[in-house]
């Protein structure tokens, strides 16, 4: 598997049975990426271009933190790596860093700041409510998953934030509902007041929460994940609909303000290669019978 | 033999090459490129030089291949150009140095293109590199980009002397070259590869996955990593949309998305993980080189293609041999034709576009008629992919990080023409960055005119 690659894993730890963090080795990344940033993973030669966000980095090491869940073909290859084997390619930081580390202190420090983090999108999740610890100010975060099994970084979480509230879909761990259930349960029944929820997870609890939030009218981001290649600007494979604009995710995000998205058109450009992927991984399992019709009807 | 006419080439034929991507043309042998040579009258004042962006010595290394000493006419051609192999393949050479050939008053102008190919292919199946230069002056410059611009200008300075390294964003290097031009047309493990090594073996070092502006500034470049001086050839990457509605339908993508899949990703190659969605039937919309390769890749992954083009053939700004090979190998032209709408079944996927007829009215600024529409012709062609190629631009990425980095209102950086010095002392730019789109040679032109600008500069300041 490694060639003489030189992007190499210094870490892997599985966080549950599908989702793994690695310590990758990559000091131009490591040097000038923030929080919100993202990097594009190539394995191999024959390899996907795998967009990645950043979940941690360490200047002197060299190193930077990216978690994944094997889902795909790719991913879960990804997930055939181990430690000292290396990746082809690491490219980043990409995107624009969290408009928090931006913002002036002075505001920064009057906001009450709701994070939500859905599933491995706690991930992308961790790095921000880290930076906010880290300079002086308090957040609180949500985390919410299927059930226990999908619940990563609580324990990192609950180093930096002040609260963390833990939900599942089935009540195996935490509250028992969604994300939107516990937001609701906060802003209700605890009587907290928010005036920014960044959210990130999966696009449809995005937009769920967006339409909650906006039903609250508390302004919030979310961190836009569609289909990309190249991740600098050059295919537009990744562009959204935001307010009456289309915006590439790669420079233009991907942070967006999550009232303006349109969620229903980022979600169909989402499953655009999806019986194309089944493609790829029934090629891989049945050797080269991909070009006939009746596999793409199966991988469907 | 008949002197007023071109050595004929031979070509895969149409109709197997269509489901193929392998190389078109197959260019000349020994034989048939001296006969070529002997047709070149070798003019004591030759015209076709002062056609050529980089003023190759063209009667030169024709007079060599007619010795039959091919690798005295690589040296020659390595003079002056870097990437042969590429050019004879892909410059518009029937607008540069074949336009003014002197043979072409009376018959064709002498095959100027492929015989530079052919020199270059010689060489290059006879392990013929170019040498690495024996001085150094250990004066480090940073070439941003791996397209033609940055490859001449890297491998100039590097006969030079200078220690030059070129960063960039995408893990292989090459640009357009690598990335859009497809394989039918410039085969990338034989010819740009080995062009590229040849870049390597004059010492020019390539970091790939870097992205100025994102991974390091320019400013970091030269404050904390020592480059005295940085050349900008980053392209013209960003593409272009209609703004029509449907426009973000599954279905619908960039030339560049199509071809970046197809020619960097290989999708066409199954041992590659990279999904496309090639599409059955499917519009090209634009009619420039890269709407021609977008249309003849989709074309061999198995597609029926039309090109939707709104001026008339005459307009059509593509190279005439890839309109004539786009044809023979059943492409569809729509000419004349516009795109209003993209239409989107229940899915979000592409069902069809409906499109207005045009007609050709005055003149425009550009000196070509105007397009217009023409009443109650609204037509729908049935599709399921829909390829947009209507232009691309400078990616802003470099100019929004460089302080003191001027450009102009179509967001290209501005350069003087004869030196490449931007608005930033030290910072030199050319090609696509510079002009927009343009040409492979053209690129390599400012390339090499900015590696004397830098030679230049760097002097200046060091003594
Ligand atoms: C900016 C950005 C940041 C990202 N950060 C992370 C991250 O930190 N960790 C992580 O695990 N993934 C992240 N993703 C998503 C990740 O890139 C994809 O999950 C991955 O490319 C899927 O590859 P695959 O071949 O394994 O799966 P595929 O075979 O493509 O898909 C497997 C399943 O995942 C779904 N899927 C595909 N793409 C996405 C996506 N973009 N988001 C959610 N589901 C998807 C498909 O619908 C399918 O059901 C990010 C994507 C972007 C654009
Ligand atoms: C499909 C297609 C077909 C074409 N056909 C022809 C033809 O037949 N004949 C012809 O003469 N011309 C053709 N052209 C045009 C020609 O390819 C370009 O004019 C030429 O490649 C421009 O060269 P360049 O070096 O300026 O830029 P590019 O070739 O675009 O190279 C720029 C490089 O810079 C890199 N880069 C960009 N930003 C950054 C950054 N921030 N940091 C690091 N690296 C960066 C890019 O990834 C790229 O590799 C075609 C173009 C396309 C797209
Ligand atoms: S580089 Fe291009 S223009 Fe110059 S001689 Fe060769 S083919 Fe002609
Ligand atoms: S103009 Fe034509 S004939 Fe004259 S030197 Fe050039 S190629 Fe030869
Ligand atoms: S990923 Fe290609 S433009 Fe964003």
């Amino acid at each position: 598997m490694t060639e003489n690659y030189i992007y190499t894993i210094t870490k892997k730890e599985s966080l549950t049975n599908s989702i793994y963090l690695m310590d990758v080795l990559a000091p131009r990344v490591a040097k000038n990426c923030y929080p919100g940033q993202f990097v594009i993973v190539k394995m191999d030669e024959k390899g996907e271009r795998i967009p990645l966000t950043i979940c941690d980095y360490d200047r002197e090491a060299g190193t930077v933190s990216i978690v994944f869940q094997s889902l795909g073909s790719s991913t879960k290859l990804m997930a055939e790596y181990e430690e000292g084997e290396a990746f082809r390619d690491f490219t980043g930081p990409l995107g624009h860093r969290s408009e928090l580390i931006d913002m002036p202190r002075e505001e920064l420090s009057k906001l009450k700041i709701l994070f939500v983090a859905g599933g491995v999108g706690t991930a992308p999740v961790y790095p921000q409510v880290k930076w906010m610890k880290e300079n002086g100010y308090d957040v609180d975060c949500v985390i919410g998953a299927r059930n226990k099994d999908f619940i990563i970084l609580e324990d990192r979480m609950k180093k930096y934030a002040k609260n963390v509230y833990i939900t599942t879909d089935d009540g195996s761990y935490g509250f028992k509902g969604n994300v939107n259930d516990c937001i609701k349960e906060l802003v209700f029944n605890q009587g907290k007041q928010y005036d920014l929820v960044i959210a990130i997870g999966p696009m449809i609890m995005m937009k769920f929460v967006c339409l909650l939030t906006k039903e609250l009218g508390i302004k919030t981001i979310v961190s836009m994940n569609p289909i990309m290649v190249d991740g600098t600007g050059m295919c537009g494979a990744c562009r959204l609909t935001i307010g009456n604009e289309v915006k590439f995710a790669c420079v233009d995000g991907p942070e967006f303000d999550g009232h303006l998205v349109n969620f229903d058109e980022a979600m169909k450009r989402l499953q655009m290669y999806k019986s194309e992927e089944g493609r790829v991984i029934l090629r891989k399992r049945e050797g080269d019978t991909h070009h006939s019709n009746d596999c793409r009807i199966h991988a469907e | 033999m008949d002197v007023l006419k071109k050595v004929p080439v031979r070509e895969q034929d149409p109709k197997v090459r269509a489901t193929n991507f392998s190389e078109v043309c197959y260019g000349y042998n020994l034989e048939e490129a001296q006969a070529e040579a002997s047709r070149c009258i070798q003019c004591k004042n030759p015209k076709c030089v002062s056609g050529c962006p980089v003023s190759i010595d063209i009667p030169g290394f024709i007079k060599e291949i007619g010795n039959g000493d091919v690798e005295a006419a690589f040296k020659v051609i390595g003079k002056y150009s870097a990437l042969p192999a590429v050019c004879g393949r892909v410059c518009p050479q029937e607008s540069q140095c074949e336009e003014r050939c002197i043979r072409g008053i009376k018959g064709e102008a002498v095959s100027i293109g492929k015989l530079e190919r052919f020199a270059a292919d010689w060489a290059r199946e006879h392990n013929i590199a170019p040498e690495m230069p024996e001085l150094t002056n250990g004066i480090k410059v940073a070439v941003i980009g791996s397209g033609p611009a940055g490859l001449t200008c890297a491998g100039d300075l590097a006969k030079m002397g200078y220690d030059v390294t070129i960063f960039e964003a995408l893990h292989e290097p090459g640009g357009v070259l690598v990335y859009g031009i497809p394989e039918f047309r410039l085969p990338k493990d034989t010819v740009v590869r080995t062009e590229i090594e040849n870049v390597k073996a004059l010492g020019v070092k390539i970091e790939t996955n870097v992205i100025i502006g994102k991974s390091i500034t320019i400013d970091e470049l030269m404050e904390e990593e020592g480059f005295q001086a940085v050349f900008i050839g980053s392209g013209a990457g960003l593409p272009k949309f209609m703004g029509i509605p449907g426009e973000n339908a599954n279905g619908v993508f960039s030339a560049n998305e199509y071809l970046t899949r197809n020619n960097l990703m290989k999708a066409f190659d199954a041992e590659y993980d990279t999904p496309i969605i090639a599409g059955t039937k499917v519009a090209v919309v634009g009619g420039g080189n890269v709407a021609m390769d977008a249309a003849r890749t989709a074309l061999r992954l198995g597609a029926q293609v039309y090109i939707v083009y709104r001026r008339s053939e005459a307009e059509l700004p593509a190279r005439v041999e890839e309109v004539h090979h786009a044809k023979e190998e059943g492409i569809i032209f729509k000419l004349l034709t516009n795109p209003v709408e993209i239409l989107v079944n229940d899915n979000g996927w592409v069902s069809g576009m409906r499109c207005i007829e045009m007609e050709l009215g005055e003149p425009d600024a550009s000196g070509r008629r105007r397009p217009i529409e023409k009443k109650d012709s609204e037509f729908v062609l049935e599709l399921d992919t829909v390829i947009m190629s209507l232009g691309t631009s400078p990616n802003p990425l470099i100019s929004s990080t460089t302080k003191g980095l001027e450009i102009n209102r179509h967001k290209c950086i501005v350069a003087d023409e004869t030196t490449g010095l931007t608005s930033r002392e030290g910072v030199f730019a050319g090609g696509d960055a510079v002009t927009g789109a343009a040409t492979v040679i053209l690129a390599m032109g400012a390339g090499k005119a900015a590696a004397k600008g830098i030679d230049e500069y760097l002097k200046a300041k060091n003594n």
